[in-house]
């Protein structure tokens, strides 16, 4: 096919931001937000459109569309925390792929083609791998452009691969590969990016590809508008990679090393030596020597192409290939051709390609064929994108791998080991570069080796990354990656499952998975049908991993069992065709929603109900929380999720418990004291608990009346056993929420409380005792409303102790949440009172999901067998979640029962089925897919840092109530100890004397030690027993995303804010500041930092900040005046303050709660929490970071 | 000796119901609520149970025997005091799914069922040898065909 015929549907593809399927995309205009997730959708995906009839059951949703992502910017920003990186990243990666998808769709539709790509001939092949270079290019150079600081952190990387041989295409490519890990997140389809820009470079790129390839290269490049044409950017490049290199002489020797060892024959390093290794051992001194020309004349595709092509073909065509521009002219067609051929076998309705069997059968031989001659070729690759879905990354990967660690012991041991580090890194940019290169999303096999990269711990002392740490990306094939949940839904602490226990143990780390299940998402697909298509033995939700056997069967990718498709599920309303079930959104998402249907109600859906039981005691009223409480209700009492039938009641209490009847038709609220705690009763069952709505004016005075009812009370004592036993009476016939409100140690009746806290032990460094609840009250009280799917939701607002440890008991075991506001008091402590109101507007109107359970399904052989959360565990499997709230997250531990060897994938599928606010039931449905590994080195190349720490913190909490703190924190530096000491004996030929990590888990020890200075587990430091529970219970009941800010915060220097590296959120735009180590060296006198803990903001002010910063950012003529408590910035008409603001309310953004911000000065007395959480520096209790370390490695040698 | 053989085959009644309950719980029959609240009844009967039957060996000075039980009662109430004082009883439904406990409790149940079989036959042996010997030696057969309705 020409490139001329290719060229018709390229114009829809360039429109494809808005509408990338394509032909029948007519949806898409309705909802022009909603074009952007369409962009990384696969191959398959990009036919997907939803009827009408999908979106009109959204009502929650801003638009209906395939995809969860994010649209509008903003939202976008505020679920990842490299939005700018991650989100433009996909867009241009998956560009290609997708652009060649449309135009397949129109043009070719034939099945049969995949068989024939494998016999490509080699200028077929040279042109098909030069469609996706485009791609890779252009990603990579603009990465190049927005990334700088990734960039300059990976200085000596680039230098060395500069001066390698793949130079002038290796080196856009290597700035991509080093840029992916940060982007990694973005390879899931919720990322999401502004869906004009991805657009354009999509027309662009995929129109200039029939434009002979100087031109084109430079249009890409254009649009990265730094360098306009290649040959500048190179040329500015190469010099600063050479002139900043630590040893580029070194390195470079390292490579004549390499390739003189290639010469000899050692084939597989060959293979990574040049670009994925496409080449014979005899050729890659050709191709380098010819490829090294083309650095100069800037053909920058030209060249990359060439080497493509160079790569694949065999040895003749490298050396006529490279040099003829006209060549390449050619070769974009036959890539469109190729890729027609290849894409229509993805978007062909063969039932084959969904089949995993099929497919798996199909990739062994593969597999084997690449390890039998080491050279797995690139078109091979990349025909094993379009016709399988697994079983691929990682043969592919292996000469990688087996590259890695050999080299090593030739390296000696100081300088000489950083060039051994750049050798590695100097051959994987050639893999990653054919993974990107390959159209689709392949990184994962630049990733993997560079997660595997060895970093010297204690010599490396910049670790952090520029911006927030990305979650790995799982080795997958691209297809199924792109379809995979996103890792803000669904982490796993090991994206590569190692393949039996054995392994597992060996590899020293926990295996679970890190649930945050109910988060707010901006677009989901809803799905409503009669029958919700289930496994019929596992009753696993239908989901993009099964496998289709035939038109009418598909078997479960859990338990293995083949299923029927059911009539209804032949039908696709999306396309409105019939006889293509593996179109249907169920099978093009990971996370959907189902609307249920009454079989999955046990009772009609219930109406939303709240009950505010509130602690009206001296303490109370003296505390004025009140106050905050009431007018917050008041405002949002309209907002308050709900439909017609939502009901609404209050109790309060001190030593006697006051009921209030609003019934409507009531003159004013009425007030009915119960003293009698002993045997609570309800004094008017019926009009107790009232419409929201009907009785509106009622509770409004109650509201306005309630602060100033008790101002003179001198009731010191409270009975919140009793009043809580009212309140589960009360709720019981219905369920819904309880909103608990309580500022003392409760002291009368049922579930009285004694004081336990010995004031003097706070500090104590051996034991710190009563970190369990006293009494078993609370615990029952809360199954009681768990079985009556009724939640407890804490609000603790004390000065002294409270007991959290029991109290907290009455919302962990019915799911509710606990909220803890210590020393609150209205206006002593504005802090606490902002954050108070702020989390009450959050509260009381965010989504709440009633009646619900979630169950966790795996694939056979793994087992679920420890929970962590607020639930109730009711079996095996189910978690009764009596209320469900976007801010919760959930930790699971799993182990290995059976051996996985027989199969090459793993799934992991939550369902959550809850009755919504407006009374509908509802099945929200993720559903994770990780390979399987049966290597140790893959397991640590897999391993995720964050979730991996979360876990262990969730662990510890389990452990230091269970048994004792002092086990709990040698619990966690064992886990590190254990994991780098097994790491280390895998790669022996490492130097013991040194402490290596692998780059996947560089961070782990920084955490740890985070994680052993935090609240919950620090000793020494003096932690009132109620901060360090609650640190505990936000451990088990955060999500990854605020538990990891909680555990190791971010902190930026934001007096210097330019306008370099920035991003734009819904035009605005925001400045990146780096991120700084969390250690007192950084900071300066000179200088203002911000420190980033999730719940609160700390804005640290230098003694010698500049004046003009102070002024125009805090808004005071010097430092002197700045004020002890400033919890705000002023909107000052000045640059600086601009982009401060800015990069605060950015911040702000990405996550639920907003933060308070405190400004801290020297004298400050909040200075010491500020300074508690540079956890990088010495304590009088704790190590230093370096301490650690050598602590670490001197156990490790024991 | 008939007395303590009906109360082993009481404890082993006991402990068959604590593993049936368990595996009904690993099978998802009952919730997690109902099971503990159903064997936390039976803990106590069997603490005590147990440590009467120990002590009545030691006051008949069977050494033996009570040696041999003397391990599983100081377990039972072990167990029974080193519960914390915010947990429901030995079962705790909000644990029992957590850390492989379930697993555990069926584990320590098989192995008491186990010990208290083993304990039922002894003594059953020990009763008909002390019997047999003033009887006649046919009664033998008649003896043990009715142990089953000891």
């Amino acid at each position: 096919m020409s490139a001329p015929a290719g060229l018709p549907p390229r114009p829809a593809a360039a429109a494809a931001a808005f509408s990338p399927g394509g032909p029948g995309s007519s949806l898409e205009a309705a909802a022009p937000g909603s074009g952007a997730p369409r962009c990384q959708n696969g191959p398959m995906q990009s036919q997907m459109q939803f009827p009408s009839g999908y979106g009109s059951h959204l009502p929650n949703y801003s638009a209906p569309s395939g995809h969860y992502s994010q649209v509008p910017n903003k939202a976008a920003a505020s679920h990842l925390d490299n939005q700018y990186r991650a989100s433009y990243y996909p867009g241009y990666y998956s560009a290609p792929a997708q652009n060649v998808m449309t135009s397949v769709g129109s043009n070719v539709l034939n099945a049969q083609e995949s068989h024939q790509l494998y016999n490509n001939t080699p200028p077929h092949s040279g042109g098909s791998s030069d469609r996706p270079v485009q791609g890779a290019v252009s990603s990579a150079s603009y990465l190049h452009v927005s990334a700088q600081q990734s960039y300059s952190a990976f200085d000596n990387h680039y230098s060395t691969s500069v001066s390698s041989s793949v130079a002038s295409q290796g080196f856009p490519l290597n700035s991509d590969h080093y840029a992916m890990p940060v982007v990694s997140g973005a390879m899931y389809p919720n990322v999401s990016y502004p869906p004009v820009a991805a657009g354009v470079v999509y027309g662009q790129t995929f129109t200039s590809q029939s434009l002979p390839a100087v031109g084109q290269f430079k249009e890409t490049n254009a649009f990265s508008s730094q360098s306009t044409s290649v040959p500048h950017s190179l040329q500015q490049h190469v010099p600063v990679g050479y002139n900043t290199t630590l040893s580029t002489v070194s390195s470079a020797q390292a490579v004549q090393d390499n390739l003189s060892r290639n010469l000899t024959g050692s084939v597989p390093k060959v293979n990574n030596q040049i670009n994925t290794g496409g080449i014979d051992s005899s050729q890659p001194v050709h191709s380098v020597s010819q490829n090294v020309p083309f650095t100069k004349p800037g053909a920058g595709t030209s060249a990359a192409s060439a080497v493509m092509s160079s790569v694949r073909s065999p040895a003749p065509s490298l050396s006529s290939k490279p040099p003829s521009s006209p060549s390449v002219t050619q070769s974009p067609e036959l890539a469109l051709q190729e890729a027609l051929d290849s894409s229509s076998t993805t978007s062909s309705a063969s039932p084959v390609l969904n089949n995993y069997d099929a497919l798996e059968g199909g990739g062994y031989p593969e597999t084997r064929s690449v390890t039998s001659s080491p050279v797995p070729s690139p078109s091979v690759l990349q025909t094993s994108k379009a016709s399988k879905p697994f079983g691929y990354g990682y043969p592919a990967l292996q000469p990688g791998y087996q590259n890695a660690t050999p080299p090593t012991p030739v390296q000696p041991s100081n300088p000489g080991h950083h060039s051994g580090f750049q050798h590695y890194a100097q051959q994987y940019p050639g893999v990653s570069q054919l993974s990107s290169s390959l159209g689709g999303l392949s990184l994962q096999h630049s990733q993997q080796p560079e997660s595997l990269r060895p970093v010297n711990l204690t010599h490396d002392r910049n670790i952090l990354p520029v911006s927030s740490v990305p979650a790995p990306v799982p080795n997958l094939n691209s297809d199924l990656r792109k379809l995979n949940c996103s890792p803000d839904s669904f982490r796993c602490t090991l994206t590569n499952i190692p393949q039996t226990q054995a392994l597992l143990n060996k590899a020293k780390l926990p295996l679970g998975l890190l649930l945050h299940p109910f988060r707010d998402l901006t677009q989901l697909p809803v799905i409503t049908s009669s029958t919700i298509v289930r496994c019929r033995s596992c009753r696993t939700y239908i989901n993009p991993f099964v496998s289709f056997i035939d038109q009418r069967r598909w078997k479960c990718n859990l338990c293995y069992r083949v299923n029927d498709v059911p009539e209804e599920f032949m039908y696709n309303p999306l396309t409105r065709s019939y006889g293509e079930p593996h179109k249907r959104p169920e099978v093009q998402n990971s996370t959907v929603e189902f609307i249920a249907s009454s079989d999955y109600m046990l009772r009609p859906p219930q109406p939303a109900v709240y009950l505010f039981v509130l602690d009206v005691s001296h303490n109370a009223v003296e505390a004025g929380y009140l106050t905050i409480l009431c007018q917050s209700l008041l405002e949002n009492l309209d907002k308050l999720p709900g439909d017609s039938r939502t009901r609404i009641g209050f109790i309060t209490f001190d030593s006697t418990v006051q009921f209030y009847n609003l019934q409507e038709g009531l003159s004013q609220p009425q007030m009915l004291i119960v003293s009698d705690i002993d045997d609570i009763f309800l004094p008017t069952p019926d009009s107790l608990l009232v419409n929201l709505h009907e009785s509106k004016e009622l509770i409004k005075d109650l509201l306005n009346a309630l602060p100033n009812m008790f101002t003179n009370t001198r009731e010191t004592h409270s009975a919140l056993g009793p009043a809580l036993q009212a309140a589960f009476k009360l709720m019981s016939p219905t369920g819904g929420r309880i909103s608990v409100f309580q500022t003392q140690l409760p002291s009368l009746g049922a579930g009285l409380l004694h004081s336990r806290e010995d004031p003097n032990q706070r500090s104590s460094t051996k034991v710190v005792q009563h970190l369990g609840p006293a009494t078993d009250f609370y615990k029952k009280l809360a199954l009681d409303c768990s079985g009556q799917q009724t939640a407890v939701d804490l609000f603790l607002l004390s000065s002294q102790y409270s007991d959290l440890a029991s109290l907290a008991c009455m919302s962990k075991y019915s799911a509710g949440c606990i909220y803890y506001y210590p020393s609150f008091h209205r206006s002593h402590n504005p802090a606490q009172a902002e954050k108070l109101q702020k989390d009450l507007k959050r509260y009381l109107t965010r989504k709440i999901g009633f009646e619900a359970v979630m169950r966790i399904r795996c694939t056979k052989g793994l087992s679920i067998h420890t929970f962590h959360g607020n639930f109730f565990v009711r079996s095996t499997d189910l978690l009764s979640l009596a209320n469900v709230n976007p801010d919760a997250g959930f930790a699971v531990q799993m182990s290995i029962e059976e051996s996985l060897t027989d199969t090459s994938l793993v799934c992991f599928q939550t369902a959550l089925l809850y009755t919504s606010s407006k009374g509908e039931r509802r099945i929200r449905v993720h559903t994770l897919c990780l390979p399987v590994v049966s290597s140790l080195s893959d397991v640590y190349a897999g391993a995720d840092v964050q979730a991996v720490v979360c876990l262990l913190a969730n662990m510890a909490v389990d452990r230091s109530v269970s048994s004792s703190l002092a086990d709990a924190r040698d619990a966690l530096v064992n886990a590190v100890v254990d994991s780098l000491a097994a790491y280390m004996s895998t790669a022996s030929n490492l130097q013991q004397s040194m402490l290596i990590a692998p780059n996947s888990l560089k961070l782990f020890p920084l955490y740890i030690l985070a994680l052993l200075k935090q609240k919950a587990f620090r000793t020494g430091t003096s932690t009132r027993l109620d901060d360090r529970v609650y640190a505990m219970c936000q451990m088990k009941s955060q999500p990854l995303v605020h538990l990891m800010k909680m555990i190791h915060p971010n902190l930026y220097r934001i007096d210097k804010l330019t306008d370099e590296s920035t991003i734009h959120v819904n035009d605005r735009v925001v400045p990146q500041p780096p991120l700084q180590k969390l250690s007192a060296e950084k900071l300066t006198r000179e200088g203002a930092f911000l420190m980033d803990c999730g719940s609160i903001f700390y804005l640290w002010i230098g003694k010698n900040c500049d004046n003009n910063f102070i002024k125009d950012v805090l808004g005071y003529p010097n430092y002197a005046s700045v004020p002890q408590k400033m919890t705000q910035l002023p909107e000052v008409d000045a640059p600086s303050s601009e982009r401060t603001r800015s990069f605060i309310s950015w911040l702000r953004d990405s996550r639920p709660l907003s933060p308070v911000l405190q400004v801290i000065k020297d004298e400050n007395p909040a200075k010491t929490d500020f300074f508690q959480h540079l956890i990088e520096d010495r304590t009088e209790a704790a190590f230093s970071y370096y301490e650690f370390l050598l602590n670490i490695q001197q156990q490790i040698c024991k | 000796f008939s007395s303590k053989n009906s109360s082993y085959s009481f404890f082993s009644c006991c402990l068959a119901l604590f593993i049936i309950t368990l595996s009904d719980l690993e099978c998802d029959y009952i919730n997690a609520r109902s099971c503990c609240s159903k064997l936390n009844k039976w803990v106590v009967p069997e603490v005590i149970g147990h440590a009467v039957v120990t002590v009545l060996m030691l006051i008949s000075l069977h050494w033996f025997i009570f040696l041999l039980n003397l391990p599983v009662a100081t377990w039972n109430i072990y167990r029974y005091i080193m519960v914390p004082s915010g947990n429901m009883g030995v079962f705790d439904p909000t644990e029992i799914h957590n850390r492989g406990q379930l697993k555990s409790h069926m584990k320590e149940a098989m192995i008491k069922l186990g010990f208290h079989l083993l304990c039922f036959f002894m003594y059953l042996y020990r009763l008909v040898s002390k019997i047999a010997p003033k009887q006649q030696r046919d009664c033998l057969p008649a003896i043990i065909s009715s142990i089953p309705l000891v």
